[in-house]
C-alpha cells in the first residue's frame, strides 16, 4: 500500500498559497469600525446635557436653578457652579442647560434616572450625556430636513379568540393535554377520542398554562415566557427572563408577572435584550403585555430569618380585580401598593400595618352600600402582638381608609377567603385553647355588601377546618373539617368530615343567617372543587394512596326537599360516586359542563392519565396515558350577552336543547355507522387477506410435492406398529349437558 | 368456568404447550421439571426428569410421540413423550431459550442466549419422529443473529421461512432451507424486546408480544403488520384462538418492579382482543403474578396461562365465548349460509 501524499511544503499547490493573495487595506470595514468603535475618554464625560426647562428670564434663574439642584443631586454631585444655563439674546433662557458631574458614573446614573422625570406639571426632564449630543448630533449626522419616520403598513393579527367559535357549532371547550415531551390542544369531544388541534413536542420545558382569559397559551423555557395563540398557534409574545421558574397574570390579561429564583444578571457593558443596569439583581418582573416590555422589577424580599428559609408566597404580587393595582406584602411589616400603568407606590409609600400575615383583594370590584365613589378592597390580617388582639382589617383602595376591622382572640391561624362577586368575606380562623392544647375553628363572615359590613360568625364547627369553598357566584359553602390534623399513623389518610352551609330563607334582597346544612361524617377526602357555575360541587380525596374518591352533589336537587331543610336555601343530593386510582388534580371546564380528574407523572408514576366526568359525574372516558403532566382546560373570556339575553336563553332552554339533543342523536348514529363500515371493511380486507394466503400456499405444497394433510400420515404412521402390539380398549366416558333450565320454588 | 388450578411447579412457569389434540397440556417452568398434564381435568401425567437448570421452552411434535426442551443448562433435550425417557440431549455454550418443531415434525430449532462471548443463534436439527431411532448431532442449519439477539423464533407454513423475534423489537425472516437473511422489520418499539411468538393454525400469521405494550398481527409472508393490540402493561406472551378470531395478551408489571408498586398496579389479567377488530372483548383475573406464558387449546375449547406465580390456570370456554359475535361477523355468516343454501 502506498500511503497517500502527506501535504508537505513541495506538495502545496498554488491554491494553497493564494489566500494572502489580496491586499488588507482595499477591504472596506468602516461599518464595522464605527459599530465597535470604543468611545475614547473625551473629557466630556462628567457632562450631562438638560432639555425641557421652562423659559425663565435672569432675575428667575437662581430660583430654578436652586430647584433643580435639588434633583441633580439625588444621583450624583454638583454644584451651582457647575451647572451653566446658557441666556437668549431676548434675556431669557433657551430652556436647557449643561451640568457636571464630579464622575462619569454619576454623569450615567443622571441620564438613567432623571429622563423623562417631571420637573414639575408642565416640564419634563430630558437628560443626555454631553458625549452622546456630540456623537447623535454632530454636524452631518443630523439630517437638516426632517423626514417623518415611515409607519410600516398596518398587518392583520391572528384572531386570538377565534378559539370560541367552535367549527363543530357545538360549543365544545378547549383543553391542553401535556404528556411525555408533547404538548397538545384538543376539543373536547365528550365520550369519543378528543380532537386533536395541535400538537408539538417540546414546546415547552417546564409547564403550561392559559392565561386567565383563555387568549394565550403560555409555554415556560429556561430563556423566558412565550404566548402563543390565534388559529395559527404562532408565536405572539416574547419576555425573555432567564432561569424563569414561575408566571403570573394580572386578572384582565394586561401584566404579567414573572418570577425566577436567580436574580438578574445584567453582563457588564453587555446588553440584554428587555433589561438594563437597574434590573440587575432582581428576581421578579412586572411586564406590560402589549409591548412585552418590562415596567419594574424587584428583588426577592428576604425573610426575617434566612436559615429557616420559608416558601415564597406565590403570587407574591396580587392584583386587584381591574389590573389598576398591584400589591405586594412585606410580611410583618407592610403592603406595598403600586398603581398602574407606571408601578409608582401608591401615595409614594407602603401601607404600614404591624405584624401583617397576609393579605387579599377583592375578587371582583365590590359594590357596598351606599359607596358611590371608586374603590377597590383589600382585606388583610395581624396576629396577637402582645396584649394587642389578632385583627382583620378591610381596607378601601385608593383611599387607604380601613373600613372595617374585627378583633379576636387566641387566634393560631386564618385564612382570608373572598366569594368570588365580593358580597362576602370569609375568614377561618384556627383558634387554639388557652392551654393550647386543643384546637378549633371560626368562620367570622364579612357582609361586606351590607351597610356597615355586618360580621356573622359561625362556631359551630367542633374540629379544625382544612379546606373552605365558596360556591361561585353564589351565597354557600363547604368546609372539610378533622379532629386530627396530623394524622396517627403516617401515611394514613387523615379521617375527616364534609359539612355544607346556605343562607336562611328570608325576605328581602339581603341573604339570612348561614345555617349549617349537612354533615357527612367518616370520609378521607380534603378537596372541594365547585362547578364554574355554581350549584355543582365535587368533594375528592387526592393525593392519597389509599383512596381516591370523588363524589358529585347538587345543592340544588330538584327532587323532594327534607322537612328538615325547609327554611333553607338548597336541597342537599348525592348524585354520583367515581374511583380514580391516585388522581392528584382535578379540574372543572369553563362551561360547568365536565370534570376532568388526572393522575400526574410529577407526583406520582402509578396509573398517569386521564378521567372525564360529566356535570353529574357520569365516567365519560378513561385514558392511560404514560407519562401524563397535566391537564389545562382553557378558560373563556366573560359573555357579551347582556343580561336581559342571558335571561332569555334560560327562559328559552328548552327550545335550544331539543336542537342540540337532535345534532347529537344524528351524530350519535353516524358515527355507529361508520364504526359499522370500519368493521365490516375491516372483516373483508381480513377474509380477502387469508384467502390469497391459501392460494399461496396451495400452491407451495403442490410445488413441493407436499401430501394435503401431512400431519395426518404421520399419524396414521405411528398407529401402524402399535397395532401388533396387544390391542387396549380404552374407554372415555363423555358427559354432556343436553338441556338445562331454571326452577323457581316457590 | 371455574379455572382448573395446577400447582405442580414450584417456581415462576416459563412457558405452557398443548398437544395438537388439545388433550395434554406441558409445562416448564424454572424449577428445574417439565409437566405433563391432562387438559380436561388438570391431572398430571407425569413429569420429565433430567435438566439441571430453568427451563425456559417446551414443544411437542405433531403426533405428540417427542417433546423437545430447553434450558439454562445450555441443552436441548428430546423426551418420548409416553414414557418420559430422555431420547437425546444436544449441548451448547451457552442456555437455550425457545425451541419449537416444524409443523410436520421433521426438524426442531432451538434459540440460543447470546452470553460470555457467543453470539446468539439460532440452530436447526432434523428429527426422526419414532422414538427408537437415532438422532442426529449434526446441525442442519446454524443462523447467527449478529446484529441483535433472537430472543423467540418459530417456523411458518410448509416450514418455508423461520421468522425470529429480536431483543431490539424487530422481527426477522429467514429462508428456513439456506438460512439466508431475507428480511427485517422494527416492528416494535425501539429496544423493547419481544417475548413471545406464536402462530395461528395455518401458520400464515404470527403474533408478537412485546415490552413495549403491545402486541402484533404479522404475516409470515412478507411481514407486514396486519393488526395491532395495544395494552397498558408491558406484555410477555400472545397467542391466536383457533375457530374463534380472538388474540389472547398476558403481561404485568414486571416481577422486579411489583414490589416498588401497589398491587392493585400489576395488571395480572389475561386479556382477549378481537383479532379483526383490534378491540379488547374481556380480561380473565386469577394470577397474582405477571402472566409469563399463554396456550390456546388447538381445537379452540380453551386456553391456559402460566404465571410468575408458580401456577398454570386452565380454562375452558363457556358457552358465551362461542356465542359471542360482532354484528358484521353475524351478518357475513348468515350471507356465507344463504349463498350455501342456495347453491344447494
Amino acid at each position: 500500500m502506498v500511503p497517500p501524499p502527506a501535504a508537505t511544503f513541495e506538495h502545496l499547490r498554488d491554491a494553497d498559497l493564494d489566500e494572502d493573495d489580496w491586499d488588507e487595506d482595499e477591504i472596506d470595514i468602516s461599518d464595522l469600525r464605527e459599530k465597535y468603535e470604543v468611545q475614547l475618554e473625551q473629557g466630556y464625560d462628567c457632562f450631562v446635557a438638560i432639555d425641557g426647562l421652562p423659559e425663565v428670564t435672569e432675575e428667575q434663574k437662581p430660583k430654578l436653578l436652586k430647584f433643580l439642584l435639588k434633583k441633580l443631586k439625588t444621583v450624583g454631585r454638583t454644584t451651582e457652579e457647575l451647572v451653566w444655563m446658557p441666556m437668549g439674546e431676548n434675556g431669557k433662557s433657551l430652556r436647557f442647560a449643561f451640568v457636571e458631574y464630579s464622575s462619569p458614573g454619576e454623569a450615567a446614573a443622571a441620564v438613567r434616572q432623571l429622563h423623562g422625570q417631571p420637573l414639575d406639571k408642565k416640564h419634563t426632564l430630558l437628560v443626555n450625556k454631553l458625549t452622546d449630543v456630540d456623537r447623535y448630533g454632530r454636524e452631518g449626522r443630523i439630517d437638516e430636513e426632517y423626514t417623518p419616520p415611515t409607519i410600516e403598513p398596518f398587518e392583520d393579527q391572528e384572531h386570538l379568540r377565534s378559539f370560541l367559535a367552535d367549527p363543530s357549532g357545538r360549543g365544545r371547550d378547549q383543553f391542553i393535554m401535556y404528556r411525555n415531551e408533547s404538548v397538545g390542544v384538543f376539543w373536547n369531544n365528550d365520550r369519543d377520542t378528543p380532537e386533536n388541534i395541535v400538537d408539538r413536542q417540546h414546546w415547552t420545558e417546564m409547564f403550561v398554562q392559559w392565561s386567565p382569559l383563555g387568549t394565550y397559551l403560555v409555554s415556560v423555557h429556561q430563556q423566558g415566557v412565550q404566548l402563543w395563540g390565534g388559529p395559527s398557534w404562532s408565536r405572539q409574545r416574547r419576555f425573555p427572563h432567564d432561569f424563569v421558574n414561575l408566571v403570573a397574570f394580572s386578572p384582565t390579561e394586561r401584566y404579567l408577572v414573572t418570577w425566577s429564583a436567580r436574580p438578574i444578571a445584567i453582563p457588564e457593558h453587555g446588553n440584554h435584550p428587555a433589561f438594563t443596569i437597574d434590573d440587575d439583581g432582581k428576581n421578579y418582573v412586572i411586564w406590560d403585555i402589549e409591548t412585552s416590555s418590562p415596567i419594574r422589577s424587584f428583588a426577592n424580599i428576604d425573610g426575617p430569618d434566612d436559615d429557616n428559609k420559608r416558601k415564597l408566597p406565590w403570587p407574591a404580587f396580587k392584583w386587584s380585580a381591574d389590573d389598576k393595582y398591584v400589591a405586594r406584602l412585606i410580611q410583618g411589616q407592610s403592603i406595598s401598593v403600586y398603581e398602574l400603568p407606571g408601578m409608582g407606590l401608591l401615595g409614594k409609600t407602603a401601607i404600614k400595618v404591624e405584624g401583617v400575615q397576609d393579605f387579599e383583594w377583592a375578587p371582583s370590584t365590590p359594590k357596598r352600600d351606599s359607596v358611590k365613589q371608586y374603590e377597590q378592597l383589600l382585606c388583610y390580617w395581624t396576629p396577637e402582638i402582645g396584649s394587642n388582639p389578632a385583627k382583620v382589617g378591610l381596607m378601601s383602595i385608593p383611599s387607604k381608609q380601613v373600613v372595617r376591622t374585627l378583633n379576636l382572640f387566641s387566634v393560631s391561624d386564618a385564612k382570608l377567603h373572598w366569594q368570588s362577586e365580593a358580597n362576602y368575606l370569609c375568614v377561618k380562623v384556627d383558634r387554639h385553647s388557652k392551654s393550647k392544647k386543643s384546637q378549633a375553628t371560626t368562620l367570622e363572615i364579612f357582609r361586606v355588601k351590607e351597610k356597615g359590613v355586618p360580621v356573622e360568625v359561625v362556631d359551630s364547627i367542633k374540629d379544625t377546618v382544612i379546606n373552605f369553598a365558596w360556591e361561585p357566584k353564589g351565597d354557600r359553602f363547604v368546609i372539610i373539617s378533622t379532629s386530627e390534623p396530623t394524622p396517627a399513623t403516617a401515611g394514613a389518610p387523615p379521617k375527616t368530615s364534609v359539612s355544607f352551609f346556605c343562607p336562611e330563607k328570608i325576605k328581602g334582597p339581603i341573604a339570612g343567617n348561614f345555617k349549617h346544612l349537612r354533615t357527612l361524617d367518616k370520609k378521607n377526602s380534603n378537596a372541594i372543587y365547585w362547578s364554574p357555575k355554581g350549584r355543582f360541587v365535587v368533594i375528592a380525596s387526592i393525593h392519597n394512596q389509599q383512596s381516591s374518591d370523588l363524589e358529585f352533589y347538587d345543592v340544588d336537587y330538584e327532587g323532594e326537599k327534607p322537612e328538615s331543610d325547609k327554611d333553607l336555601t338548597a336541597n342537599l343530593q348525592l348524585m354520583n360516586q367515581a374511583e380514580h386510582y391516585g388522581v392528584t388534580d382535578i379540574e372543572w371546564d369553563p362551561s360547568g359542563r365536565y370534570v376532568a380528574s388526572w393522575a400526574s407523572v410529577w407526583k406520582h408514576s402509578m396509573e398517569n392519565g386521564y378521567h372525564l366526568y360529566d356535570f353529574r359525574g357520569e365516567v365519560l372516558r378513561e385514558e392511560p396515558i404514560e407519562k401524563f403532566k397535566q391537564w389545562v382546560w382553557r378558560p373563556r373570556p366573560q359573555t357579551l350577552l347582556t343580561k336581559e339575553e342571558q335571561k332569555s336563553v334560560r327562559k328559552n332552554l328548552r327550545e335550544y336543547s331539543r336542537v342540540f339533543e337532535q345534532e347529537d342523536a344524528e351524530r350519535g348514529a353516524s358515527a355507529d355507522l361508520a364504526v359499522v363500515e370500519a368493521r365490516r371493511r375491516m372483516l373483508e380486507e381480513y377474509v380477502s387477506f387469508r384467502e390469497s394466503m391459501d392460494e399461496d400456499a396451495e400452491e407451495e405444497k403442490l410445488e413441493l410435492g407436499l401430501p394435503d394433510d401431512i400431519v395426518a400420515e404421520l399419524l396414521a404412521a405411528k398407529q401402524l406398529p402399535t397395532n401388533e402390539d396387544d390391542e387396549q380398549v380404552i374407554e372415555e366416558i363423555v358427559e354432556e349437558v343436553l338441556e338445562e333450565h331454571e326452577e323457581v320454588q316457590q | 368456568m371455574r379455572p382448573i388450578l395446577l400447582s405442580g411447579h414450584e417456581r415462576a412457569l416459563t412457558q405452557v404447550k398443548y398437544n395438537r389434540d388439545g388433550d395434554l397440556i406441558f409445562s416448564t417452568a424454572k424449577d428445574q421439571h417439565i409437566c405433563a398434564w391432562y387438559a380436561h381435568n388438570g391431572e398430571r401425567l407425569g413429569t420429565y426428569h433430567g435438566h439441571v437448570g430453568a427451563i425456559w421452552s417446551v414443544d411437542v411434535d405433531p403426533t405428540c410421540t417427542l417433546l423437545a426442551s430447553g434450558s439454562a443448562d445450555n441443552t436441548l433435550r428430546l423426551w418420548e413423550v409416553e414414557t418420559g425417557k430422555l431420547l437425546h440431549t444436544w449441548e451448547f455454550p451457552t442456555a437455550v431459550k425457545r425451541v419449537e418443531f416444524s409443523f410436520d415434525g421433521s426438524k426442531v430449532l432451538g434459540v440460543t442466549e447470546k452470553r460470555m462471548g457467543h453470539l446468539g443463534s439460532i440452530v436447526v436439527f432434523d428429527v426422526d419422529l419414532d422414538p427408537k431411532a437415532e438422532q442426529t448431532d449434526e446441525r442442519s442449519l446454524t443462523i447467527i443473529c449478529d446484529e441483535s439477539k433472537a430472543t423467540v423464533a418459530g417456523w411458518s407454513y410448509l416450514s418455508k421461512y423461520i421468522i425470529a423475534g429480536h431483543e431490539d423489537g424487530s422481527v426477522s425472516q429467514y429462508d428456513a432451507k439456506t438460512g439466508d437473511l431475507l428480511d427485517n422489520v422494527p416492528v416494535h418499539e425501539l429496544n423493547q424486546p419481544i417475548t413471545d411468538l406464536q402462530w395461528d393454525s395455518d401458520r400464515y400469521t404470527f403474533i408478537t408480544a412485546s415490552k413495549d405494550k403491545t402486541a402484533k398481527l404479522i404475516s409470515a409472508r412478507n411481514l407486514d403488520v396486519l393488526k395491532t393490540y395495544p395494552s397498558d402493561t408491558p406484555l410477555n406472551s400472545a397467542a391466536i384462538t383457533p375457530n374463534k378470531d380472538f388474540v389472547i395478551l398476558g403481561g404485568g408489571q414486571a416481577a422486579m418492579d411489583v414490589t416498588t408498586t401497589a398491587a392493585r398496579q400489576g395488571k395480572f389479567e389475561a386479556r382477549f382482543y378481537h383479532k379483526i377488530f383490534e378491540e379488547e372483548v374481556g380480561r380473565v383475573r386469577g394470577h397474582f403474578g405477571p402472566l409469563n406464558t399463554i396456550a390456546s387449546d388447538p381445537t379452540g375449547k380453551g386456553y391456559c396461562s402460566g404465571g410468575e406465580d408458580g401456577y398454570v390456570r386452565v380454562h375452558h370456554f363457556d358457552a358465551g365465548y362461542f356465542n359471542f359475535y360482532y354484528e358484521v361477523e353475524r351478518e357475513r355468516m348468515n350471507k356465507l349460509a344463504a349463498e350455501g343454501a342456495s347453491k344447494k
